[in-house]
């Protein structure tokens, strides 16, 4: 029975030594990966592979968690990146490795964001939440467009890259950032799924109603994880501005970005802890192909749209809940009483 | 002493008078009936002191303190739990899960421990075995039957301790075996200390059970004093026949 | 924003005043679609946006290739958009089962990118916009100027939303569609088949993006990335009035694109959008439910 009490991770069958194995192989693949293929092409890829496991898994602790779908989280994506950017920018930072000391300040102004949005957004149920998420978004690169003076505006902000980084070593300092803030997200996301604050947001999730008739402060607990939710987005949206040395208003509060790291948590499993990380590994890479490819015909919006439907309409659970149940034999019998 | 003192509570929806100038008071230590015919009020009067809904005018004391205008969750931090007339549990979580999801007091440093699990799981265990539905304890919430539904409402209720539980039709959907059961908890409970306040429309679980009554008709209490008294009382069979 | 003299001042804010009268009666238009859909359904249609551009290119194709003005370019694209709004009800919308409110939302947004992509593919990217000989032709009313387009789509409008008041109160669909959206169970017990209820104002709300799409394609230079803009207004308009209102979309879309227009004017046209959201957050912290909107508790 203690196997099933909390937590209680539904893509989990059983520690037996060979899991451990193949994951401390992973892990090890996944550490040594800009060493074992450095070619800069891979490490891209790779660079925004791990960016996404980390959006996606940030995402999950408040749209899994709680069902609250924010389908703006670009706002905190973007207002990261350009909390980075212009820190860079007027402190005269030396490019290099000191920027990265730099990235929890970020997470700090997005959680700061995220308190002022959260408070206004969490007024109403879950349905106009979406819609507000969605304005909120479109009002930050409104913002970002017409404080010019401040942002650069449409032409953009420059961020200092460190030229000391050459050729096939320039993305390995980056790969590793963002290593690490997905496994930082990872481990928020466990904690919490461990603790009271993770049940109150499952209750809320499966009846927000009767949570607050057994004592759930619903508010309070959302706009926690929101708050968490929206620090970790921000800061990956540091370590991107740093990454692309660029930033435009459009390409930061970007509806893309908010909405594939929704689809990429939905296609995993929503709620679930390995869902997010399928979910990026398996889309990610597809995606940056098909950028390339069809990127200036639109076509490949075409390609988003056909595999968001086809995983709603025939996943919508996603894959890490769909595959435990195959095969967990033993699920939950209904009991005669 | 009176618990919880209604006195002129009244709300109104659009153009109907769901409670008009209700006033009833329920005794510590008492189980309490609420009951009348149907649409006279009763489950308003409920939302309303859980605060579920606002309300127009009136007050509500609970241990003399106004409890009017505060949410259902700081409601239930005071000390008042209640059940819903379909049993309401969460449908994803196991049972157990339901049971330490109630949160008396959340200081930041409970919400974010694990420490404390081992114990009220322990509490939890307990609790199910009191209702006698340990043995599902590992089961999805919305696996379970509905009579299991209702008794894993009131045992999770329970969790935090509450002095007064409303309960809104706990006989509703029920058999008579595990009706005698659901008495028997609630007899057991007040003895215990828990206050009850039940709307029933079963009236022979009513008279059996509740020691005082209070009728409502048409958002009015009419009527209230032991079960056999009000069971008498003219003015009470004439709201029920109706007019 | 220099130093003009009052009256000259006094006459901008009064054009710029019916101007927003004039365009939120189109913006009305493409709301009310919007908030019949979730009236309806529950379900917010964030495609809204791509279905009025998309009515607004079958326009353009019509007009290029028939040389139509496009006013009547609507016979054909409003039959077309209300046949695609059925269809994509049925295929997409009613397979949800279980979490409508959020996987709808999902699957709107999803088919808003595919419009966006394929009509990037066929179209390309290039502004465009649909020509007729009442574009800038404008005829003064006491010493305002009002440009006879505005006019028109307004007209067309009020003549659409008001054939939807006819069919919604006084026809026997009409009734079946009150009920359905007053409470679903309920109208299901009286006998309404919901689902066909559910596809047919699915249908008529993109039939109305259709006719919205034409009058914002004469007023505007689009393309296929137009609809953000164009669902983060209509979002903020339903939501200022209410989930759900018809008579809500209709008066917030005239006040969010009156002070839109008046602010145009006072501050700055680049402020002007900012406004929006700047009333959406007023709304949000003093009422939450919109103007005309219910505060929903679920069943208790």
């Amino acid at each position: 029975m203690r196997g099933n009490l909390l937590p209680r991770l539904r893509g989990r069958v059983g520690w037996g030594p060979l899991k451990l194995f193949g994951l401390l192989g992973l892990a090890i693949a996944v550490l040594l990966l800009p060493f074992v293929a450095p070619d800069p092409a891979t490490t891209n890829i790779a660079v925004f592979t791990v960016m996404y496991i980390g959006l996606a898994t940030a995402w999950n602790i408040m749209g899994g968690y709680t069902g609250y779908i924010s389908l703006g989280h670009a706002a905190f994506f973007g207002f990261g990146a350009y909390g980075l950017g212009l820190m860079l920018v007027h402190l005269d930072i030396t490019p290099g490795y000191a920027p990265f000391v730099l990235v929890p300040v970020a997470g700090v102004l997005s959680a700061l964001l995220a308190v002022g949005i959260g408070w206004i957004a969490l007024r109403t149920r879950a349905a106009t939440f979406v819609i507000v998420t969605i304005a909120f978004m479109f009002m930050m690169q409104l913002l970002a467009e017409n404080l010019v003076k401040v942002t650069g505006g449409g032409g953009g902000l420059g961020l200092p890259y460190s030229r000391d980084w050459g050729g096939d070593f320039f993305n390995t300092p980056y790969y590793y950032a963002m290593l690490l803030l997905a496994v930082l997200g990872l481990f928020v996301s466990w904690w919490i799924r461990r603790s009271k604050l993770g049940l109150g947001l499952l209750a809320i999730r499966d009846d927000e109603d009767k949570a607050l008739a057994v004592g759930v402060p619903t508010r309070a607990f959302k706009l926690t994880a929101f708050v968490i939710s929206a620090a970790l987005v921000g800061m990956i949206g540091g370590v991107y501005a740093y990454y692309v040395t660029y930033i435009y208003p459009q390409f930061v509060f970007d509806p893309l970005i908010g909405i594939s790291m929704v689809l990429m948590a939905f296609l995993g499993g929503l709620g679930t802890l390995s869902g997010p990380v399928i979910g990026a590994v398996l889309l990610e890479p597809a995606q940056l192909e098909f950028a390339y490819r069809l990127g200036a015909s639109r076509l490949y919006l075409v390609f988003y749209s056909a595999v968001f439907l086809l995983v709603i309409l025939l996943l919508p659970r996603g894959i890490v809940p769909s595959a435990a149940e195959l095969l967990n034999r033993r699920r939950a019998r209904p009991v005669v009483s | 002493m009176s618990l919880l003192e209604i006195s002129a509570l009244t709300k109104r929806f659009g153009g109907v008078i769901a409670v008009d100038g209700c006033s009833l008071s329920v005794a510590d230590r008492s189980i309490t009936g609420l009951i009348g015919p149907n649409g006279s009020g009763k489950t308003t009067v409920f939302n309303l002191v859980t605060g579920f809904i606002a309300r127009d005018s009136g007050e509500v004391r609970f241990k003399s303190r106004s409890i009017a205008g505060l949410g259902p969750d700081r409601i239930y931090g005071l000390g008042i739990g209640r059940t819903f007339q379909l049993a309401r549990i969460f449908p994803r979580l196991t049972a157990l899960e339901n049971m330490l999801v109630p949160v008396r007091r959340a200081g930041l440093r409970a919400l974010l421990s694990h420490g404390q699990w081992r114990h009220e799981r322990e509490r939890a265990m307990e609790m199910l075995e009191f209702v006698e539905i340990a043995h599902v304890a590992g089961t999805l919430g919305g696996a379970l039957s509905y009579g299991q539904r209702k008794l894993l409402e009131l045992a999770a209720l329970m969790m935090a301790a509450p002095e007064l539980v409303l309960l809104d039709e706990p006989a509703g959907g029920v058999n008579p075996a595990l009706l005698e059961r659901i008495s028997e908890h609630i007899r057991k409970l007040n003895r215990q200390g828990v206050t009850f306040l039940l709307v029933e429309h079963n009236m022979s679980f009513v008279m059996n059970l509740c020691d005082e009554v209070v009728v409502l008709h048409q958002g009015k209490a009419i009527a209230s004093g032991k079960p056999k008294a009000v069971r008498e009382n003219p003015a009470v069979l004439d709201a029920y026949l109706g007019t | 924003m220099g130093a003009s003299p009052p009256w000259f001042t006094m006459t901008l804010v009064l054009e710029a005043a019916a101007l927003g009268i004039l365009t939120g009666g189109v913006y009305a238009l493409m709301a009310s679609g919007l908030t019949l859909i979730f009236g309806v359904m529950r379900i917010i249609n964030v495609g809204q946006g791509a279905l009025v551009i998309l009515g607004a290119y079958l326009s353009f194709a019509v007009f290029r290739s028939w040389h139509l003005d496009p006013l009547l370019t609507l016979f054909i694209t409003m039959p077309l958009m209300f046949g695609l709004g059925v269809i994509l009800q049925i295929v997409f919308i009613r397979p949800l089962k279980t979490d409508r409110e959020a996987l709808s939302v999902l699957v709107t947004y999803a088919l808003a990118l595919g419009i966006e992509g394929a009509l990037g593919y066929v179209f390309t990217t290039n502004y465009v916009q649909l020509r007729a000989w009442y574009e800038t032709a404008s005829f003064a009313v006491f010493g305002f100027h009002i440009t006879y387009v505005y006019v028109f789509g307004f007209l067309l409008c009020i003549a659409i939303l008001g054939a939807l008041f006819l069919v919604l109160y006084r026809t026997s669909f009409g009734g079946a569609l009150r009920a359905t959206m007053l409470n679903r169970t309920a109208a299901q017990l009286i006998g309404v088949d919901v689902d066909r209820v559910s596809a047919i104002a699915f249908g008529i709300g993109v039939a109305t993006a259709a006719a919205g799409g034409v009058v914002f394609g004469i007023t505007n230079a689009f393309n296929p990335g137009s609809h953000y803009d164009l669902i983060s207004r209509l979002l903020t308009i339903i939501v200022l009035g209410g989930l759900g209102s018809l008579r809500g979309a209709i008066i917030a879309a005239l006040i969010m694109l009156v002070t839109e227009d008046i602010t145009a004017v006072v501050i700055s046209p680049v402020w002007a959008t900012f406004v929006f959201f700047v009333i959406l957050v007023v709304v949000l912290i003093f009422r939450p439910q919109g103007l005309f909107g219910v505060r929903v508790r679920d069943r208790i």
